[in-house]
């Protein structure tokens, strides 16, 4: 069980020691050769960690096809392989060779770079998020802020969609959804206070530590007030139902994104739940103890906790009708906003007074 | 620490390149074949041509509400900046940070209450 928990540093130690003595030989200076032999390991764990991205991402379409499904008493997609298992191999094809349709009179350079522009932070926060022990591809001491400054990178994404698309609707559509991204971004940011006053760190690998004991959903009160008010809006960010005015169907065509085609949209829907599994991923590194757990792997651990508010999330996304835009706002400030200052107070309150954290 | 950020600077590489890669592969593989009908502005089922030409115009009004919730999302960002170096050197420091940051948060939600008394967190 021991060799199950560090698998994947062993073979991380195993690539870095073989990589060691080859470039070793080339005969360079030592700090030339170690910032090379860095450079490369580097590389290789961003390109598995986002691999295993990419993986998780194709998963999730099946599942969520799948769940909903179920959900709505029907049997989803059986055809595509075992259990419609290759649905998301016969998706990817179709986006890779739908034509690539870009309107007369747009804006050529934003209409491309958009979906660039939102994908991107998704594979940022990738770099600092802690899978399992010892696994973290860089342990910056600033984590938190780290993941919230590239998240707001994203919003930006949404109205090059909209601005660069020729089309009134594409402009509605992805001002709402940037209106809708930056008043959700306010509670999002200001429920982490808390956990940070709980751990005394930015650091993303402290904070999983430190919950060694008792993970910080069941500091009562404010873990569970503060899980919840991230949960919700981390939600309205990622722009799931019932959040999803700027990209529902029957409500402004396909908002931000409806001139684009082929594997520009695909990389919009990839965003989407590369972002959704990001927050989830977040959610349980701060509020559900990261990789802590008794007999598991921690590796295994993590995975099934993100899936575990992955399906939460998409139950909620079944069950709930989509809110209209101004009780979409309203929420946010006069709901969210208020309550999320409220924890921050009675969090120092019960630091300073009940001697917790 | 520098060499922290390096590996954040490969990341950030590897965002730039992430994407780029599907598109390039889309570009080798996918039909170009353009016409005026697949490319016209898509107006839910009518011709963008035949509609009048005041509707024609794909610049809509922006609102003036965007810009309030956009203010208001600077001024809470910034509060937010200011919160995060005091959380973390909470445990070390004592009451007189409790009471100092509670009227700096005072402040801030007076200016919050304002803002709904005058009704600027509307959507109308």
């Amino acid at each position: 069980m021991e060799i199950l928990n560090k698998l994947f540093t062993n073979i991380y130690d195993w690539i870095n020691g073989w990589l060691n003595v080859l470039i070793g030989g080339l005969g360079l200076r030592p700090d030339v050769a170690s910032a090379i032999v860095a450079a490369i390991m580097a590389l290789l764990v961003g390109t598995v960690v986002l691999l295993f991205g990419v993986n998780t991402v194709l998963s999730l379409i099946w599942f969520e096809r799948k769940v909903a499904a179920r959900v709505q008493d029907r049997v989803g997609p059986n055809r595509v392989g075992p259990f419609g298992l290759l649905q998301p191999v016969a998706d990817t094809i179709k986006m890779f060779i739908k034509e690539d349709i870009v309107p007369a009179n747009a804006d050529g350079l934003v209409h491309l770079l958009a979906p660039m522009v939102a994908l991107a932070p998704a594979v940022l926060a990738f770099a600092v998020i802690p899978f399992g022990q010892g696994m973290v591809p860089v342990d910056i001491n600033i984590g938190v802020l780290w993941i919230i400054s590239v998240g707001s990178i994203g919003t930006i994404g949404l109205f090059m969609a909209g601005y660069g698309s020729n089309n009134k609707y594409a402009l509605l559509g992805g001002m709402r959804a940037v209106a809708q991204a930056i008043s959700y971004e306010v509670p999002q940011v200001l429920t982490l206070v808390p956990i940070i006053l709980l751990a005394g760190s930015l650091s993303l690998v402290t904070i999983v530590n430190k919950q060694s004991t008792l993970w910080y959903i069941f500091v009562l009160p404010i873990g569970l007030i503060g899980f919840v008010t991230y949960y919700i809006s981390a939600l309205a960010e990622v722009n799931r139902t019932p959040f999803d005015i700027p990209e529902g169907e029957s409500e402004i065509v396909a908002g931000h994104h409806t001139e684009y085609s082929g594997m520009k949209w695909g990389l919009f829907y990839l965003a989407e739940y590369f972002n959704f599994f990001i927050v989830c991923a977040i959610a349980v590194t701060l509020f559900l103890g990261g990789w802590q757990g008794p007999l598991l792997p921690p590796w295994l651990w993590f995975i099934l906790k993100t899936y575990a508010l992955i399906l939460f999330g998409m139950w909620i996304r079944m069950t709930l009708p989509r809110f209209r835009v101004d009780q979409l706002m309203k929420f946010a400030w006069q709901v969210l906003v208020p309550i999320a200052l409220f924890n921050i107070v009675l969090t120092g309150v019960f630091m300073l007074f009940f001697k917790i954290g | 620490m520098l060499d922290r950020y390096g590996i954040v600077a490969i990341f950030a590489l590897l965002a730039v390149i992430f994407p780029a890669v599907p598109l390039l592969l889309s570009w080798v593989v996918r039909p170009k074949k353009p016409n005026a009908a697949k490319r016209a502005t898509y107006e839910c089922g009518l011709e963008f041509e035949d509609l009048p030409e005041e509707a024609q115009n794909v610049w809509v009004q922006f609102r003036v509400q965007y810009y309030i919730y956009a203010l208001i999302f600077v001024v809470f960002d910034v509060e937010v900046v200011y919160l995060y170096p005091w959380a973390v050197a909470y445990n070390a420091l004592g009451l007189f940070a409790l009471v100092e940051m509670i009227v700096f948060l005072g402040i801030l939600i007076l200016a919050l209450v304002y803002a709904w008394r005058n009704g600027l967190l509307e959507w109308a």
